[in-house]
C-alpha cells in the first residue's frame, strides 16, 4: 500500500540529463487560436493498433465532432470531424510516423462555419456504471496525449482500485511547453478531470507531478487545488531529462520501480497526462470529442513560436506557415521534442492526438550529428541511462546482431529517451541501433512464430499420412485375415474348393506331361533318320544296280 | 520540398572525443610544468618527440587500415598516449627510446588490437614496460630535481643528451647526473625517491634511516611532491569538468591508503608511510590520468570501484614486495586483465529486474 504526502521523500531515478530547456519563448505567450486550415486530414490510425472503420463516405457533410469511424475492436478509437466541412476523399495519405508511410485518411473541405452536433455531456455521472463511462469516454476517442496514445478508456479499464494515480506534468523534454500552458490556462478543467478519474479508478490519492523549471504552472496548479480536497496533492519534483518518462515518475514519487513485464498498476499505481485528465473533463462535461490539443510550435526558424490549440488533422505545414516558419538549407523539422521526437519528410502530415510539438530548429540550436566514431568504452552513456543498462554493450551486440546477447541485456526495457546518444562522445547514435534491433528481434519472433506454425502443420501432416498408412495396412490385414478365416472355414465344412480343384487339374495335367517328357523322345527321331537315310540308301542302291544292269545289257548286246 | 531526416535524439551535447582528449592534454600542463622546473628540459623534448613520433605512426596504421588518417588524427588520443609515456620516462633518456616506447603503444598496443576503442591494455604502460624490461639502464638515469642539484641542463643541452647522449662539453648523462649531485665519483647515486627506499633497504637500512636521504626533503622527495601535487591539481580538474568520474582516483588513492596504513602499522620500520606513496612515484599521474583511460578501464561504476582498487592495491604490493621500485605499469597492465571478467560480474541490474531484489 503506497501512501504519499507533500512531505514524503522524493527519490531519484539512475543516470538522467540536462538538456538545455528552451522552453521559452514558445511557453511565455497565451495559447493561440490558429487561422482553421481550408483541408483537414484525419488519418483513421492514430496510434499503434489496427484502423478503426469508418462511418461516412465521401460527399457527406459532417458537422464538428461528428465520428468519422466507430469504436473498433482491440485499441481501436473513433476519430471525429475537427470542424465542419464536406468529405472530399477518403483516401491514402501520408501519416505522421516516423516511418513515413501512408494510411487511409479522411479529406475535409473546411466550410470554415464550425457547426457542432448535437453535443450529449453526461450530466450526472453517479447514475451511470464504470463501464458506461469507459464506453463513453471511447466513443468521444480519448487517447493518451502524453506519449504514444494509448486508449485511456483500456488503461483505466486496467487499473481499479489503485493506491495512487499519478497526473503527469512534468513535461520533461526540451522546448515542449503544451502541458505546461495548459497547466498554466486550464488547471480547474484537468483537476475535474482528476477527479473523474479518481472516481474511476478509485484511486486513494491524486498526485499531480510538475518539474520544477515551471513555476508558473505550479503556481496554477496549487490555486486550484481546493483545500477540501485531502486526497490531492501536488508534488514539485527536481528537473532532470526523463523524468517525465512514466517507469521514471513513479521511481522519483513512490520510489518503486514497476517489475519487468508488469504494468504500474499490479503495483497499485496508474499514470495519466495532464492533457489527458482535461480531455476527459471536456468530454464528460460538455460533451466534445478529442478534435484539438495544445501544440508547441518552435525552433528558430519559426518567426513566432508559441503554444496553440490545434484541430487534429491540421497539416504540419498549415501550423508552420501560420508562426512565420522559414525553412533554411537541409531545414529538419521534427515531431516531439529534439531527444525522441521524429523527423517528417514532408509537410503535408496533419496532426495526430499525439503530437504534442512541432519542432523547426536551426541547424546552429541543434547542430546535426557529426559522423559516427569509434566507441571508446568511456561510460557516459552508462551513467546516464534511467534504466541502468549498459548502452555500450547494447551497441556491439546490436552491431553483431547477437539477439540473445540483446535480450539478456534487457533491449526491451530501454525507454529510447535518448540519453546515451546525448553524451556519447563519439556521438553514435545509440538509439538508432536499438530501434533496428528491437524491429529485428520482432520480425525474428514473427518468423519463429510462422515457423512455428509451418512445422505445426508439417508435423500434423505427417502424422495424419502415418495414420492414414497404418488405417490401409490394418485394413489389408483385417482382409487377409477374413479370407483365412473363410477359407478354415470351408475346410471344415468338407465343400469342395473349386480353386483347390482347379489346382489339383492343373497339377494332375502337369505330372502327365512331366510322365510323356520323360519317354526317350530323341532316340526314336535317330531311328526315324536312320531308317531315311537307309531308305535313301536302298535307294541309291537300286538305281546304281539298275544302271549297271542296263550297261551290261548293252555290252551284250 | 523535402526535409532532412535523422533518427533522435537530435540533441548532442557536443563534448566529443576531441574535446576530452584535449582537455586531458590541458590538464596535463601544471604537471609537465612542475616536471620542466624540477627536472629540466629533457621532458619537453621528450614530449616533442613522442608527440611527433605518435603522430606518424597513428596516420600510418590508419592509411594501412583503410581509414581516414586525417579524421582519425583529429581525436588526439595518439598524443594523449605519447604525453603519458613522455612524462614517465626518464627526461634525459635517448631519444630511440621514446620513439621505440611510442612507436610499439601506438602500432602494436593500440592498432594490432583495433584501433581507438579496442585495445586492451593502456598504449603508454604497455610501452613503458617494454622499455623497462628492454632498456633497463636508459629507464632508471633519472635525475637529481633542481632543489637539490643547483641546476638543470638547458634548453639546447637537454636536447644535444638526448639526440647525441653528449653535451656540447662532451659530457655523457651520467657525468651530467653526477656533476648534478656533486657526487662525480659515484655515478649511480642518485634515484627517484622509491629506488633510494628501495636499495636502502636492501642494504639492511631501516626506513627512517633511508628517509635521512637529502632527495626525500622534509615530506615525499624533493621535486617529487610538487609533481605529484600538480597533477592532483590537473586530475581534480578533469573531475570537476565530469572528464573523469571520481570513482576511478578515489578507489584508487582510497586503496592505497588504505594498504599503506596497514603496512606502517605492521612494519613501520620497512615499510614507507602515506606521503611516499601518494606524493612520490607516479601515483596521482596514474590515479587521475593512466587508470582513467577509459578503454582500458572498467566500464560500470561498481566496476570502475574494483578496477581502480585492484590497482591500488597491487602499487602497494609491487613497490613494497616486489623487484621493482614504481608499480604503476604493473599495476595498470595487471587490472587491463581483468577488465572483462570485472565487467562481465558489475553489470549493473536493469530497470524492473526482479531478480535483484526490490
Amino acid at each position: 500500500m503506497i501512501e504519499l504526502t507533500t512531505t514524503s521523500p522524493l527519490h531519484a531515478f539512475p543516470g538522467g540529463i540536462h538538456p538545455p530547456e528552451r522552453k521559452a519563448p514558445a511557453n511565455s505567450t497565451p495559447t493561440r487560436r490558429l487561422p482553421l486550415a481550408d483541408k483537414l486530414y484525419v488519418s483513421l490510425r492514430q496510434h499503434s493498433g489496427p484502423a478503426a472503420e469508418l462511418c461516412v463516405s465521401v460527399g457527406e457533410t459532417v458537422k464538428k465532432g461528428q465520428a468519422l469511424s466507430k469504436p473498433g475492436v482491440d485499441n481501436g478509437l473513433p476519430v471525429h470531424a475537427p470542424t465542419s466541412g464536406v468529405i472530399t476523399a477518403i483516401t491514402d495519405h501520408p501519416l505522421n510516423h516516423p516511418s513515413g508511410l501512408t494510411g487511409p485518411t479522411v479529406c475535409i473541405d473546411v466550410d470554415h462555419r464550425d457547426e457542432w452536433v448535437q453535443r450529449e455531456p453526461l450530466d450526472n455521472l453517479s447514475a451511470l456504471s464504470r463501464r458506461e463511462i469507459l464506453n463513453y469516454l471511447q466513443t468521444m476517442g480519448i487517447a493518451g496525449l502524453g506519449g504514444a496514445g494509448f486508449p485511456t478508456a483500456r488503461k483505466i479499464a486496467g487499473a481499479q482500485g489503485i493506491d495512487v494515480l499519478i497526473i503527469n506534468g512534468v513535461e520533461c523534454e526540451p522546448y515542449i511547453a503544451a502541458d505546461d500552458r495548459l497547466m498554466r490556462e486550464q488547471a480547474q478543467g484537468i483537476l475535474r478531470g482528476c477527479e473523474i478519474l479518481q472516481e474511476l479508478t478509485a484511486a486513494k490519492q491524486v498526485v499531480i507531478a510538475i518539474e520544477d523549471n515551471k513555476p508558473e504552472a505550479i503556481a496554477a496548479m496549487t490555486a486550484a487545488l481546493s483545500a477540501d480536497n485531502s486526497t490531492f496533492i501536488l508534488r514539485v519534483i527536481p528537473t532532470r531529462y526523463p523524468s517525465g518518462g512514466e517507469k521514471q515518475l513513479i521511481q522519483v514519487l513512490t520510489g518503486l520501480q514497476v517489475p519487468a513485464n508488469q504494468l504500474p498498476a499490479d503495483i497499485g499505481v496508474l499514470v495519466h497526462n495532464v492533457g489527458t485528465a482535461f480531455a476527459i473533463a471536456k468530454a464528460i462535461d460538455a460533451g466534445e470529442p478529442l478534435l484539438e490539443r495544445v501544440v508547441t510550435v518552435t525552433g528558430e526558424t519559426v518567426a513566432e513560436p508559441c503554444t496553440a490549440w490545434v484541430p487534429i488533422g491540421t497539416p504540419v505545414g498549415h501550423v508552420l506557415q501560420s508562426c512565420g516558419f522559414q525553412a533554411e538549407p537541409q531545414q529538419r523539422v521534427i515531431i516531439g521534442g529534439p531527444m525522441m521526437g521524429y523527423t517528417i519528410p514532408s509537410l503535408d502530415v496533419p496532426v495526430t492526438k499525439t503530437t504534442n510539438c512541432i519542432l523547426a530548429p536551426s541547424a546552429k540550436e541543434l547542430r546535426p550529428a557529426d559522423e559516427e566514431m569509434a566507441c571508446i568504452r568511456c561510460g557516459a552513456c552508462e551513467q546516464v541511462c534511467p534504466a541502468s543498462l549498459l548502452p555500450q554493450q547494447l551497441q556491439w551486440l546490436a552491431k553483431a546482431k547477437d539477439y540473445d546477447g540483446l535480450k539478456q541485456h534487457h533491449l526491451a526495457d530501454c525507454i529510447e529517451c535518448g540519453a546515451c546518444a546525448y553524451v556519447c562522445p563519439s556521438e553514435i547514435p545509440l538509439v538508432y541501433y536499438y530501434r533496428q534491433a528491437k524491429a529485428q528481434i520482432r520480425e525474428q519472433l514473427i518468423e519463429q512464430q510462422k515457423s512455428e506454425i509451418a512445422r505445426q502443420r508439417f508435423e500434423a501432416r505427417q502424422a495424419r499420412l502415418e495414420r492414414e498408412k497404418e488405417e490401409r495396412l490394418e485394413k489389408h490385414r483385417k482382409a487377409a485375415e477374413a479370407r483365412k478365416a473363410a477359407q478354415a472355414a470351408r475346410a471344415e465344412s468338407n465343400e469342395d474348393d473349386p480353386v483347390q480343384a482347379a489346382l489339383a487339374r492343373v497339377k494332375a495335367r502337369k505330372a502327365a506331361q512331366e510322365a510323356n517328357a520323360d519317354a526317350p523322345a530323341t532316340d526314336d527321331k535317330k531311328d526315324q533318320v536312320a531308317a531315311a537315310v537307309a531308305r535313301a540308301k536302298a535307294r541309291k542302291a537300286e538305281r546304281e544296280a539298275a544302271a549297271q544292269q542296263a550297261e551290261k545289257n548293252g555290252e551284250d548286246s | 520540398m523535402s526535409f532532412f531526416i535523422a533518427p533522435s535524439p537530435h540533441h548532442h551535447q557536443k563534448r566529443t572525443t576531441t574535446t576530452i582528449m584535449r582537455l586531458v592534454l590541458l590538464a596535463m600542463v601544471p604537471g609537465v610544468l612542475a616536471q620542466l622546473y624540477f627536472f629540466g628540459w629533457g621532458i619537453f623534448w621528450q614530449l616533442i618527440i613522442a608527440g611527433s613520433t605518435a603522430v606518424v605512426a597513428e596516420m600510418l596504421c590508419l592509411s594501412a587500415r583503410n581509414r581516414s588518417p586525417i579524421r582519425g588524427i583529429q581525436d588526439y588520443s595518439a598524443l594523449v598516449t605519447a604525453a603519458l609515456l613522455a612524462v614517465s620516462i626518464p627526461p634525459l633518456a635517448p631519444w630511440w627510446v621514446i620513439v621505440i616506447g611510442t612507436v610499439f603503444a601506438i602500432v602494436v598496443v593500440k592498432h594490432l588490437f583495433g584501433g581507438i576503442g579496442h585495445n586492451i591494455f593502456n598504449p603508454a604502460m604497455a610501452a613503458y614496460v617494454l622499455l623497462l624490461i628492454s632498456f633497463p639502464v636508459q629507464m632508471t638515469s633519472s635525475l637529481p630535481p633542481v632543489t637539490l642539484a643547483g641546476e638543470t641542463t638547458n634548453f639546447i643541452e637537454s636536447l644535444r643528451l638526448i639526440v647525441f647522449q653528449f653535451t656540447s662539453d662532451g659530457y655523457s648523462v651520467n657525468q651530467v647526473r653526477a656533476v648534478a649531485t656533486g657526487q662525480l665519483l659515484d655515478a649511480v647515486v642518485m634515484a627517484t625517491p622509491l629506488d633510494q627506499i628501495k636499495t636502502d633497504l636492501a642494504q639492511g637500512m631501516t626506513l627512517s634511516e633511508s628517509l635521512r636521504n637529502p632527495i626525500f626533503g622534509a615530506f615525499a622527495g624533493h621535486g617529487w611532491l610538487w609533481v605529484n601535487v600538480a597533477y592532483l591539481f590537473g586530475g581534480l580538474v578533469l573531475l570537476q569538468q565530469r572528464v573523469i568520474q571520481w570513482q576511478i582516483p578515489g578507489a584508487l588513492l582510497g586503496t592505497l591508503a588504505l594498504a599503506t596504513i596497514i603496512g606502517s602499522v605492521v612494519a613501520p620500520d620497512t615499510l614507507p608511510g602515506l606521503n611516499i606513496h601518494w606524493f612520490s612515484g607516479g601515483t596521482m599521474l596514474a590515479a587521475f590520468f593512466i587508470a582513467t583511460d577509459p578503454v582500458s578501464a572498467a566500464t560500470s561504476n561498481r566496476g570502475k570501484l574494483i578496477y581502480a582498487a585492484l590497482i591500488g592495491l597491487l602499487i602497494y604490493l609491487i613497490r613494497s614486495f616486489g623487484g621493482y621500485p614504481d608499480a604503476i605499469a604493473f599495476a595498470v597492465l595487471l587490472a587491463n586483465l581483468c577488465v572483462p571478467v570485472i565487467d562481465q560480474y558489475t553489470r549493473p541490474r536493469a530497470y524492473g529486474d526482479v531478480r535483484g531484489g526490490q
